[in-house]
């Protein structure tokens, strides 16, 4: 654990604070709208919703690969909309993030890809020439080796099995000394037995690293069983917040309830339903 | 309704829309050739004296004299490496202009321009056009040579690996992004990498095409064998000319033997 | 985990043998230097390079439309060259696919048909140029000549791989119907191969367009003439302008070409 300490984000009272958040895209109706959200220390929080309730948006928000319209995020105390450039990318080495199709660099090697993960810390000539310092080589053999793929370090990472690869993505995350982990459906990909040993690993490392994580998706049984809060999403507004015990059919009736495209246009009546619903 | 039953059913390939369009396209090809095979600027007895006058220069080629080898084999291997060189730095040039020109790599909409604009202007003008004006410059000689066949390379491989850069996949690209790494560090992990396999290619099929194109860039002066050839012909020793025409085809040929092998082995 | 011991990464080499990789790093390095010093640069002569490069700049500025006559009739037999050349070639490149393709040809024409491709490509429409130029003297009969067999190389081969390709199952159904050869050619080999062929053709005389305008250069008509004589005669704001068009003229046909084929496919 050596490695992981000497960057002691786990030392921090991480915190991830989202008031008043709006997205829209042009003169569409916003993707996100006015949303509010509070993670706190080592929690791991699921998000669930239909296709297009934003939850990926919300994600990407956090980290500026989207720009917010208005509304703050704050991150232990440093608010993250307003940052450029050299600001916003340390703040965003500050920030883990997993991607449903693994997102990794298939002709480079699972050892670069995972290095990759220190790109916001060295300079340009070690990038370049693959000079990393000595105590990222061993940070990145101790979580290879803590996820199971040390072996595969010289190999080609489109070599590996899916399961693999996302393990590359997660070590690649926490290669960046994170404060959070963001996770964007880290197991659409992935078959039903991965799934779960993905999840099960996003959570024993959210306790060892003392690290809040934010989990997008799909599987309602994986969020109940693997996360302590979930968070219930619909057209851009969280609807359900609350312990997986208490997701009952009608909240989840709620979440995935289908409403016809003219109400989702005309702002009115779908909302209203859900206001009706969450009071 | 009882009627349609009794029409006689016709069969046709095409819709008459389609017939007429067809029919219109036939016609302007035709009238375009009738138009070209009568207004052009041809002396028709010499057409019919063509295949007598190529078998009489054959026949003059007959038999091919070898008594220069040592001088082609030199001209030969100066082709060669003006080749080569001037492959290595069109490929150098092309990688920035590539850089630009690429919609989603371009710092900016002028930089984009300015690199289509080397784009086009390099590869709408031949290398044979490009040696001109490189003579005029700077001399007959071989760097006009090298000069021209660069300038020819870039517009080529720059286009072929701006597509590329175009066409890559952007998921890797978001994930490096997000790690907070700058705007280098990006193209040199995300980028770079995907790319790689189509730079190889195009630069190995390029320098097959430079070996073609710098076999004739003698002929405006512009150094190689073709500066041989040129000789040879204004002499009217066309058994040296038949020796400098295979002595061309054996060397484009193990050109084209040796890309193919080298893309195969690379990619 | 206490006792791991220090673990180094490097990245493995692209080759993985030192020698091999070494070897081919001094082997060009070594051969760029040599190319370098051997060929023969007439560096007193370079040195001019610059002044007369501003001084052909200042001739060029701005480019000369006067002489449109020139220019236009120029043009004109640039594309009649391209035409009849893409018309003539296209047709003789059909009969020579044939030949040249393994599954429709028997072993002695197969070999003749390709050696007739390889012979076709292998010299560029520069050198055909210059041999036709002396053969049948200057004009756009030697740039007509040199662009069929410029054409016939390039169609021929990529049909005879559109050939070669075709769907079988479509000729053993003529035969069976009891189809002759040319039948079955006409009815399971043309259809299939029609729109490739068409393409081609489309391409090709954007190609030939574009080559007809380097032929000239040595004498075999079109605009490549003008623009040669322009340049001996050190006219080069007429120089210029021909340039200028030629690139003009290069993109439309290229747009041209590109648009009809994307209607077609």
């Amino acid at each position: 654990m050596a490695a992981a300490s000497s960057s002691s984000p786990g030392e921090l009272r991480s915190m991830l604070k989202i008031s008043n958040l709006v997205k829209s895209y042009g003169s569409d109706k916003p993707v996100l709208r006015n949303l509010d959200l509070t993670v706190p220390e080592r929690s791991v929080v699921s998000i669930i919703g239909a296709s297009g309730a934003g939850k990926s948006t919300l994600l990407r928000c956090i980290n500026r690969l989207v720009e917010p319209t208005s509304g703050d995020i704050e991150l232990n105390g440093v608010n993250l909309t307003r940052l450029q450039g050299r600001e916003l990318r340390t703040a965003r080495r500050r920030i883990g993030m997993i991607f449903q199709s693994f997102n990794l660099v298939d002709r480079l090697t699972v050892m670069e890809n995972v290095l990759s993960g220190r790109l916001g810390y060295v300079s340009f000539f070690r990038a370049a020439f693959r000079r990393f310092p000595q105590e990222d080589i061993d940070r990145a053999f101790h979580f290879m080796e803590r996820v199971g793929i040390a072996h595969y370090a010289n190999k080609r990472a489109d070599e590996l099995s899916g399961g693999e690869r996302q393990r590359v993505g997660v070590v690649r995350a926490l290669m960046q000394g994170p404060e959070i982990l963001l996770a964007d459906e880290p197991t659409a990909s992935l078959d039903p037995k991965t799934s779960e040993q993905i999840m099960a690993l996003l959570r024993s490392l959210s306790e060892e690293l003392a690290l809040p994580v934010l989990i997008n998706i799909h599987n309602v049984a994986e969020a109940k069983e693997y996360t302590d809060r979930i968070v219930g999403m619909r057209f851009g507004r969280i609807i359900f917040d609350g312990a997986p015990s208490t997701l009952d059919q009608a909240a989840m009736d709620q979440i995935y309830a289908g409403v016809p495209a003219e109400d989702r246009l005309a702002d009115g009546a779908g909302v209203q339903v859900l206001k009706v619903a969450s009071s | 309704m009882s009627q349609s039953a009794t029409l006689p059913r016709e069969w046709h390939r095409y819709t008459p829309r389609q017939r007429l369009v067809r029919f219109l396209s036939y016609l302007t090809v035709v009238a375009v050739v009738v138009w070209a095979v009568s207004e052009v600027d041809i002396v028709w007895p010499w057409l019919f004296d063509a295949p007598n006058a190529m078998a009489d220069l054959l026949g003059r080629m007959m038999p091919p004299d070898f008594s220069r080898t040592d001088a082609i084999v030199m001209s030969l291997l100066e082709t060669l490496n003006i080749a080569t060189i001037a492959t290595m730095g069109g490929v150098l040039i092309s990688l920035p202009v590539a850089y630009l020109a690429a919609q989603n790599t371009t710092p900016n909409r002028v930089c984009l321009w300015i690199g289509r604009v080397i784009l086009v202007s390099s590869r709408s003008v031949n290398t044979l056009i490009w040696a001109l004006l490189f003579v005029a410059i700077f001399g007959p000689g071989v760097l006009a040579g090298i000069l021209a066949i660069m300038f020819r390379s870039v517009g080529f491989i720059g286009k072929l690996l701006g597509e590329a850069i175009e066409e890559i996949d952007r998921k890797p690209v978001e994930a490096i992004e997000a790690t907070g790494a700058s705007r280098a560090k990006v193209i040199l992990y995300a980028i770079v990498p995907q790319v790689v396999p189509t730079f190889f290619a195009v630069a190995i099929l390029r320098w097959d095409i430079n070996l073609r194109e710098s076999t004739v860039l003698g002929l405006v002066g512009a150094g190689g064998i073709g500066l041989l050839l040129q000789g040879a012909i204004d002499l009217f020793a066309w058994q040296m000319v038949a020796t400098i025409l295979l002595a061309i085809i054996v060397v484009v040929l193990a050109g084209e033997a040796l890309s193919g092998w080298l893309r195969r082995k690379v990619i | 985990m206490t006792t791991e011991t220090v673990r180094r990464w490097r990245k493995p080499p692209f080759i993985r043998n030192p020698v091999l990789r070494y070897g081919l790093l001094v082997g060009s390095i070594a051969y760029v230097w040599w190319g370098l010093s051997t060929l023969p640069f007439d560096w007193p002569r370079i040195q001019e390079g610059l002044p007369r490069a501003i001084r052909m700049m200042q001739g060029a500025f701005p480019p000369s439309f006067e002489r449109s006559n020139l220019l236009i009739n120029g043009f004109v037999e640039s594309i009649q060259i391209a035409v009849l050349a893409t018309v003539v070639g296209v047709l003789i490149s059909i009969p020579v696919a044939f030949m040249a393709s393994r599954n429709l040809a028997p072993r002695p024409v197969y070999l003749a048909g390709r050696a007739i491709i390889i012979l076709a490509r292998s010299f560029h429409p520069v050198i055909v140029a210059i041999l036709f130029v002396k053969a049948v003297g200057f004009g756009p009969l030697a740039g007509i000549l040199t662009l069929v067999v410029y054409s016939l190389g390039f169609v021929a081969k990529l049909l005879a791989e559109r050939i070669e390709e075709i769907d079988w199952g479509q000729v053993e159904a003529m035969k069976a119907a009891g189809a002759g050869y040319f039948t079955t050619l006409i009815y399971a080999v043309f259809p299939q191969i029609m729109p490739r062929q068409i393409g081609l053709s489309i391409y090709q005389l954007d190609s030939n367009l574009r080559a007809s305008a380097v032929v000239g250069v040595v004498g075999a008509g079109g605009i490549g003439a003008t623009l040669m004589n322009a340049f001996k005669r050190y006219d080069y704001d007429f120089a210029f302008a021909i340039t200028l068009l030629i690139i003009g003229v290069i993109l439309l046909s290229e747009a041209f070409s590109g648009y009809v084929r994307r209607k077609l496919s």
